[in-house]
């Protein structure tokens, strides 16, 4: 920790500002009409964001511990089980 | 014969004055503060599940009632919403900064990013407040007096939104976001804890777990807001 030599504050600020850009551009890009590639680009936009905070904040890039790479792969694998499954049921109903 | 055994084991170290927070079940310092952010990791990934469940009914009804969700998003007020997510942001950066504050040794930044972390925090719930209350007074709360009467669906002004389904998607933004702001009243008690033992001294470059632990949280509900500001305030916002 305090052997760290170089320190991460300009890493840190890099991405406090790109995360900004995220927001300013998500905001600004709902009021474009793209059709359906509206929320295809907040879903891209947003993930981005999310992305960032869990590898330069939460510190997931540079963690040498398997165990923990494990969870984080375990969570994001069973929110899609969670999300493929319900919607192979909710989004193949033909009636109304 | 134990005895015996006991002698070949080297003692642990909680005898080392180097290491006075080294609890002596642990072989290192590093050992236990894996040992802490893995058991934080474990309950951030019950969190997502908590979270996904709201995520999922918010997808499955979004794509039933697609225009409804619409017309009802476009009468919440998205600059309210953009601000908070830029509060958050600012927020999750003072909380790395408190925490490069404790490995430096610098009080000072420490403690200063500690407490403007909690005030964005509080502006936080303030601008939501502002937001509820917005939402009481036009009736867009689910319940007796909820009203949603003629409201056009976006991009087919000649239709109205279903009140019902509109109600749904009221019901899903007071349940994910009063959720969220939850989570940030128990991460505002967390750091005023944190503060505390800042305050106290008891930080130093070799031990700040609680720093780090009580960051991962504060990270994670900004994370779920990132995903809520689009999904909530955003959707079918073009003319």
């Amino acid at each position: 920790m305090s052997d760290h030599a170089k320190s991460p504050v300009k890493s840190y600020l890099a991405v406090w500002g790109a995360l900004l850009l995220g927001t300013y551009l998500t905001y600004k890009a709902a009021f474009l009409e793209l059709g359906a590639f509206n929320s295809a680009v907040a879903l891209i936009i947003a993930t981005t964001k999310a992305l960032l905070v869990a590898l330069f904040f939460m510190h997931l890039k540079g963690a040498s511990e398997k165990l923990l790479k494990l969870v984080v792969i375990s969570t994001i694998f069973f929110l899609f089980i969670l999300m493929a499954l319900s919607m192979a049921d909710y989004a193949t109903r033909w009636y109304s | 014969m134990l005895s015996d055994s006991q002698a070949a084991v080297p003692t642990s170290s909680h005898e080392d004055v180097h290491a006075p927070a080294l609890l002596h079940h642990f072989a290192t310092e590093e050992q236990q503060r894996n040992a802490s952010s893995f058991g934080m990791w474990i309950f951030l990934a019950t969190e997502v599940m908590f979270f996904g469940g709201l995520f999922v009914s918010y997808l499955i009804y979004r794509l039933w009632y697609f225009g409804d969700f619409g017309a009802a998003s476009k009468s919440i007020d998205a600059t309210l919403g953009a601000t908070n997510t830029a509060v958050l942001i600012c927020s999750s950066l003072t909380v790395v900064l408190a925490i490069w504050g404790a490995q430096i040794a610098n009080r000072k930044l420490m403690i200063g990013s500690l407490i403007l972390t909690m005030l964005f925090g509080l502006a936080f719930l303030g601008i939501k407040g502002k937001e509820y209350k917005d939402k009481f007074e036009e009736h867009h709360v689910p319940g007796a007096s909820f009203s949603f009467e003629k409201v056009p669906i976006p991009g087919h002004p000649d239709q109205y939104a279903n009140p019902r389904h509109a109600q749904i998607f009221f019901a899903l933004y007071f349940i994910m976001t009063g959720l969220h702001a939850l989570h940030m009243v128990v991460g505002l008690g967390i750091f005023t804890w944190l503060l505390t033992m800042a305050w106290k001294g008891r930080f130093t470059p070799e031990y700040h777990t609680p720093l780090e632990i009580g960051g991962l949280y504060w990270h994670f509900v900004d994370i779920v807001w990132i995903y809520l500001f689009p999904l909530l305030y955003l959707i079918d916002r073009h003319p």
